[in-house]
């Protein structure tokens, strides 16, 4: 029977999954914090400053601008540096793992 | 003419065309396909080659379902700006999907949520509660497909009854999945993306460019109620209040909007955030005040309970995507984490552009189509907006407004085919596989497996058209947000925490899930009846008994809300009871939960996943 090429034992640490599980989590945490505070802050601008949401541009109000149409792109720009930023902390892992 | 053919009286030749071709093309490229890859780990091994791109396309065409397609459009133009969340809401549960649950579930190497929920806490009696709410999840998310398809066929076929089309459409993709003809396969399903994305946006962009843009219809929808001049008739139905610049029509005169019917909302409650959608419970509370307390009453009430009610539907939708049973399996047809990640960000790209046409369809529906609001709730109602609306071309370019409302018809069809297949599939699998493979026959051979597989598939099916035919009255976008609720209740507190923390127990997991997703399923159960004994048709004669229950919510407003959006209440309780029972019952963590943490959250890189499988191997014993 064969056996598994052993990883160094290193990776069984409690302290490797402690630091492994904070920074992924501090990451996912982060961009999540950026999305949430545009997510549950839309209906709170809209509850305080509707005057200024209902502002006119190109015949949308403001809200509906930002809602309807804007939300998307800043969706995809949080998702790509997320990925970005995360594949890098991965390779970093690996590096620390394998050193 | 033949008497079997009278049906077809009053079709339109093209809309007819487009539809069956749809449907034809589905059906064959499933059949075709299936020939390749003939049992469910076929699926899930060959699927690993399939480029980010392929993957990508068919996560969005397994997603985008009737709801995308055709209930935005009906709920933009029935309720305006508030529901601009869902399509939102729906694009965004992936960005929370990809934060914090894809990249750990991937690694893990669980291809259902039932596996992962046996895998993480090392129980086959977790893996079948967790079963139940694949069916729960999946019922819930049925009835709206199956509302779609009798909506589009009563369109098709104008003298069909509603509840013939449900039957039909459900009994035709039925029949195909029980056959084998629709095994989620990823070439199937990307082309249905591609057919929804064409089908939603060519009409917009003829429509908008004869009869002006997006931004040129919402401005002629004024955001300050209009002046009423002592002594003149007061703006009322029928009469539309000029736009912000003053007009009641676009300025270059490329449309003249019609006249609003009694049954539509106002021009500000309809544009402004907290409108009749959010505020619907507060001003039925406000009809049973008597008159002179019910400015003071909507004063205190109407915008704190709108706001309530936002905030519930966000968390309902955002955290809801995570827990549908047909998505997640999707994310292991990737060949690695990376990929993985590619492809969510891929997907959010898909199904951003695709949510952006819908609520266009709702806006200048309200402006040339008011006629629509009238049936508010049945099939002639806002649902059909898309399919209808094009046909206003006819006027100008003759058979150019067939060919797209053809065009729209067979993105429906898509739309709830592609939908209603992957749940089909989802919940066929769990009942064959888990309900009858697992607990009542172990010993079945493969033949038999095969045959539970086909009867399954008819059960549900079966299951699921009976349900269709009662959801007539409720709008289709409504319920999938119900299903959202549920799955968020469920779903989500079980993932996000059992990959999170590792002092979660089976039992914590299991306590939460089960009274959080019910809660969450009987309140959305309580809200569809009450609205169904409203009916004036045969349902409102068969939920008869829960009429009451509007009586009690007109003096409970709060209570309704909390009814009809139960996420912001569930999802916490959910949360809560997983770790209080997980403390209790801490002795009962599983043995190796250090290693299935690191399986979760290690780089792939470091192969520990094939090291884990073959310590459980060993430990298995020979």
């Amino acid at each position: 029977m064969s056996t598994p090429p052993s990883p160094p034992d290193a990776v069984h640490s409690e302290e490797f999954l402690r630091l492994l599980m904070r920074r992924q989590l501090k990451l996912s945490v982060g961009s999540a914090a950026t999305f949430f505070l545009a997510q549950l802050g839309m209906p709170l601008l809209n509850y305080f400053a509707p005057a200024m949401m209902a502002t006119r541009v190109a015949g949308f109000t403001l809200s509906w601008l930002i809602l309807g149409v804007l939300f998307f792109p800043f969706v995809w720009v949080i998702s790509w540096s997320f990925i970005q930023r995360s594949m890098a902390l991965e390779e970093d892992e690996v590096k620390s793992i394998k050193r | 003419m033949m008497p079997t053919l009278a049906f077809l009286n009053g079709v339109d030749p093209w809309i007819f065309a487009f539809s069956f071709i749809t449907v034809f093309v589905t059906v064959w490229m499933g059949f075709r396909s299936a020939k390749t890859s003939k049992t469910a780990s076929d699926f899930f091994v060959a699927g690993r080659s399939v480029s980010v791109g392929w993957n990508a396309s068919a996560i969005s065409g397994e997603y985008l379902s009737a709801a995308s397609f055709m209930g935005i459009a009906g709920m933009v133009m029935s309720s305006g700006y508030d529901a601009l969340w869902y399509p939102v809401c729906y694009a965004c549960g992936y960005l929370f999907l990809l934060l914090f649950i894809a990249g750990p579930l991937r690694r893990f190497g669980a291809y259902t949520i039932p596996d992962f929920a046996e895998g993480r806490f090392d129980s086959p009696l977790f893996r079948k509660i967790a079963v139940c709410f694949v069916l729960f999840i999946g019922f819930f998310y049925t009835m709206p497909q199956m509302k779609g398809a009798g909506v589009t066929l009563a369109y098709i076929f104008p003298g069909i009854p509603y509840w013939a089309g449900v039957v039909l459409v459900g009994a035709v993709i039925t029949l195909n999945v029980a056959l084998g003809g629709m095994k989620g396969i990823t070439l199937v399903q990307a082309v249905q993306y591609w057919i929804k994305l064409f089908a939603i946006s060519v009409p917009i962009f003829v429509l908008a460019s004869v009869y002006g843009f997006y931004g040129t219809h919402l401005s002629v929808n004024a955001t300050t109620a209009p002046v009423v001049v002592a002594g003149a008739a007061a703006i009322g139905p029928g009469v539309s209040a000029p736009g912000y610049n003053g007009v009641a029509s676009d300025p270059d005169a490329k449309f003249v909007r019609k006249p609003l019917v009694e049954k539509a909302p106002r021009d500000t409650a309809w544009i402004s955030p907290f409108g009749p959608l959010t505020t619907k419970a507060v001003n039925a509370a406000a009809a049973a005040l008597p008159v002179e307390e019910r400015p003071a009453f909507l004063a205190e009430y109407q915008k704190p309970y709108s706001l309530l009610y936002t905030y519930s539907l966000i968390i309902a939708l955002v955290c809801g995507t995570a827990g549908l049973p047909h998505i997640l399996v999707r994310f292991y047809t990737n060949p690695d984490g990376v990929a993985a990640k590619r492809t969510t960000m891929w997907v959010m790209i898909l199904i951003g552009v695709f949510y952006v046409f819908p609520p266009v369809f709702g806006v200048i529906g309200r402006n040339l189509m008011p006629e629509l609001y009238t049936g508010l709730a049945g099939i002639k109602g806002t649902d059909q907006v898309v399919l209808k609306l094009p046909t206003l071309l006819g006027e100008k370019f003759g058979v150019l407004g067939s060919i797209l409302s053809g065009i729209t018809c067979a993105g429906a069809f898509a739309a709830f085919m592609s939908t209603f297949s992957g749940l089909l599939v989802s919940m066929t699998g769990a009942l064959a596989h888990d309900v009858y493979g697992r607990m009542l026959r172990p010993k079945a051979s493969p033949a038999e497996r095969m045959t539970a597989f086909k009867f399954a598939a008819v059960l549900i099916g079966g299951v699921a058209i009976g349900l269709g035919c009662f959801v007539e009255p409720l709008e289709i976008n409504f319920m999938v947000g119900q299903a959202f609720a549920i799955a968020a209740a469920s779903y989500f507190p079980l993932l996000f925490m059992s990959v999170w923390w590792r002092g979660m127990t089976m039992k914590g997991a299991a306590t939460g899930m089960l009274t959080g997703g019910l809660c969450a399923l009987v309140a959305a159960a309580l809200t569809n009846f009450s609205t169904l004994s409203l009916d004036k048709g045969p349902m409102g004669k068969i939920f008869a008994g829960f009429a009451p229950l509007n009586g009690f919510w007109a003096h409970h407003p709060l209570l309704r809300i909390l009814c009809e959006q139960p996420a912001i209440w569930t999802v916490p309780l959910s949360i809560t009871l997983m770790v209080v029972v997980s403390k209790a019952t801490a002795a009962t963590v599983p043995a190796d939960i250090r290693m299935k943490m690191l399986v979760l959250h290690a780089p792939e890189k470091l192969g520990l996943k094939q090291e884990y499988i073959q310590e459980q191997q060993a430990g298995a014993g020979h």
